[in-house]
């Protein structure tokens, strides 16, 4: 503060600001209506705290800094204009950006300042390299497996949990000889190979159907590595921000982990692959009802209420616009049609609503899991497109279950259940459905696409 | 310096408390949005990333620069590309009917 004693105030006013503007952008985004605002006051606080930063007048050399911010520009767009199929791996890679520029500047700060490292400080800074390496590795994997350049079956074996958990223990130790020992910068390396080693580990053993948790776990493991940061560099913006994603990572692990009935370490370090094969052993070949799209459109057309539960299989079949068109066909006729959705529905938090959202579909018109319970009862038919264990009674029923207790849409309790699905094969999760062997049961087999295409035409709607 | 880190932590407890009360009350219907955008916001790590790139140091430059560009990189990347997806959702979620207030 020698020279422009006035100008360290201005930036230290643009963080200020910025903090704000991010707590409001928050807050906003509570509600639809004001959402967008939230948007525009986030973009508006980061545009303040890059400008001021860029005030800096400990900054020597602008070249690098403007052809990273360009670079980053150009990556940027494109992964702002994915497919609202590809959100949820998008979401994993954005994680791993995050971490890696967390870790980047952890191992930077580390070589500038070792040997004369407090001890505090080192803490700090082990935890933030360490977070950030594991979310780095944690992220892509996940999202190599979201978008199937990765097997998506979870893979286990024998000591799983005791590997990892010594991974991570052994990470643990080292850092802590380094707060002891500072000096040793030789063992800095180690928190950083080992995280990464973690990372992918960690990941190995996850299905498909653990993913909203996951990413809700490496989102709030971001958020810590970034607040730390925050402690070394001595910036409260940074902790802020830091804390505030840390907060909603944290919050939507626990929803997501309380839909499904698992703890964390459950989630984590359970490896669900292994009980259902157990689970599917038992299954036996009983006698379903099927019916034709013709049937379908019928039945749908005499309800008075409707409520569509769509899962991810919706998603793969790309079936949400022809959803909508049964929609419109249905709403058309003066039938009451509401989606139900589960919060561990699709791929990550929120998914099916982005997905139904895009294909035009109200949002008030789009019920989470205790709104719409209580519906079931009053409608006609419940129509399932691409869900399974989220509409499994077994949980509620049978305490043998793998998924016993986990919370459910309450379709069994709608005068008739219709149920798309491509065949009789379990789902991903490899359970059997008693859902299916109802009397109120009807099997619609088939494409999900296809067969609300189908039943579209039968009620004299569509665009085809 | 003792001082300084107190005070840290107090920001860092009063931001967590804040988190928790502003984003329970984040509608499900808006949990992916709710994602991306803090991930946008989390991505204001790109501020030290500047200062690593851009100040000076007397030994260790080359490696400061080298990890600090790349880290800006990435934390754009992040900016751009999250407000972006975010607000692209944001708009397809309409209310049902023309309805008149």
């Amino acid at each position: 503060m020698t020279n422009l004693p006035g100008m360290e105030y201005i930036i230290e006013i643009t963080y200020l600001i910025a903090t704000a503007l991010f707590i409001l952008a928050l807050k906003w985004l509570s509600s639809p209506t004001t959402a967008r605002r939230g948007v525009f006051a986030g973009e508006l606080g980061m545009l303040l705290a890059i400008a001021g930063t860029l005030l800096h007048r400990g900054i020597v050399e602008y070249k690098w800094i403007f052809i990273a911010l360009v670079l980053g520009t150009i990556i940027g767009v494109p992964l702002g204009k994915v497919a609202m199929t590809a959100v949820p791996q998008r979401t994993a890679l954005s994680h791993a950006f995050g971490a890696l520029c967390v870790t980047l500047v952890g191992t930077a700060e580390f070589y500038l300042r070792t040997p004369n490292v407090p001890r505090f400080m080192m803490g700090v800074l082990s935890m933030e390299v360490i977070l950030g390496s594991l979310t780095f590795t944690g992220s892509l994997m996940a999202a190599g497996k979201l978008q199937e350049i990765l097997r998506q079956r979870p893979i286990t074996y024998k000591g799983q949990n005791f590997v990892n958990l010594g991974l991570l223990a052994l990470a643990i130790v080292v850092a802590g000889m380094l707060v002891a020992h500072p000096e040793e910068t030789q063992l800095f390396p180690l928190i950083v190979v080992i995280p990464l080693l973690f990372g992918v580990m960690m990941i190995v053993p996850i299905g498909g159907a653990d993913m909203p948790t996951v990413i809700s776990l490496l989102n709030s493991y971001a958020g810590l590595s970034a607040a730390a940061m925050g402690f070394v560099l001595d910036s409260k913006l940074l902790i802020i921000a830091g804390a505030l994603d840390g907060a909603s990572g944290l919050i939507l692990s626990v929803n997501m982990s309380k839909a499904m009935n698992r703890s964390f370490s459950n989630v984590l370090f359970g490896a669900f692959g292994q009980e259902q094969t157990a689970a599917g052993a038992v299954r036996q070949a009983r006698p379903v009802r099927s019916a034709t799209p013709e049937e379908a459109a019928a039945i749908l057309a005499a309800a008075n209420k409707v409520v569509i539960v769509p899962g991810y299989g919706m998603a793969v079949a790309q079936a949400q616009h022809k959803v909508r068109e049964l929609y419109d066909a249905l709403t058309k006729r003066g039938v009451d049609v509401k989606f139900g959705i589960h919060p561990v529905a699709g791929r990550m938090p929120g998914h099916m609503n982005v997905l139904l959202a895009e294909a035009d579909i109200p949002y008030d018109k789009l019920l989470d899991m205790d709104e719409i319970n209580g519906e079931f009862p009053q409608a006609d038919v419940a129509l399932v497109i691409g869900a399974n264990d989220v509409t499994n009674p077994a949980a509620r029923t049978d305490p043998n279950s793998p998924i016993y207790g986990m919370p459910i849409l309450d379709v069994d309790k709608a005068r008739t259940v219709m149920v798309i699905k491509r065949s009789m094969a379990a789902g991903f999760a490899g359970i059997d459905n008693p859902l299916y062997y109802l009397d109120k049961t009807l099997m619609l087999f088939g494409d999900a696409k296809s067969f609300v295409g189908s039943i579209v035409r039968e009620l004299g709607g569509g665009h085809e | 310096m003792k001082m300084d880190l107190l005070t840290s932590l107090y920001v860092f407890m009063l931001a967590a408390f804040i988190g928790f009360e502003v984003i329970r009350r984040v509608s499900p219907l808006l949990h992916t949005p709710l994602m991306s955008l803090t991930n946008a916001l989390d991505a204001i790590a790109v501020v030290g990333a500047i200062l690593l790139a851009g100040e000076y140091h007397a030994h260790g430059a080359t490696l400061a620069k080298v990890l600090g560009t790349i880290a800006i990189v990435a934390a754009t990347s992040n900016i751009v590309g999250g407000f972006l997806i975010t607000d692209r959702m944001l708009k397809m979620f309409k209310a049902s009917g023309p309805k008149k207030p």
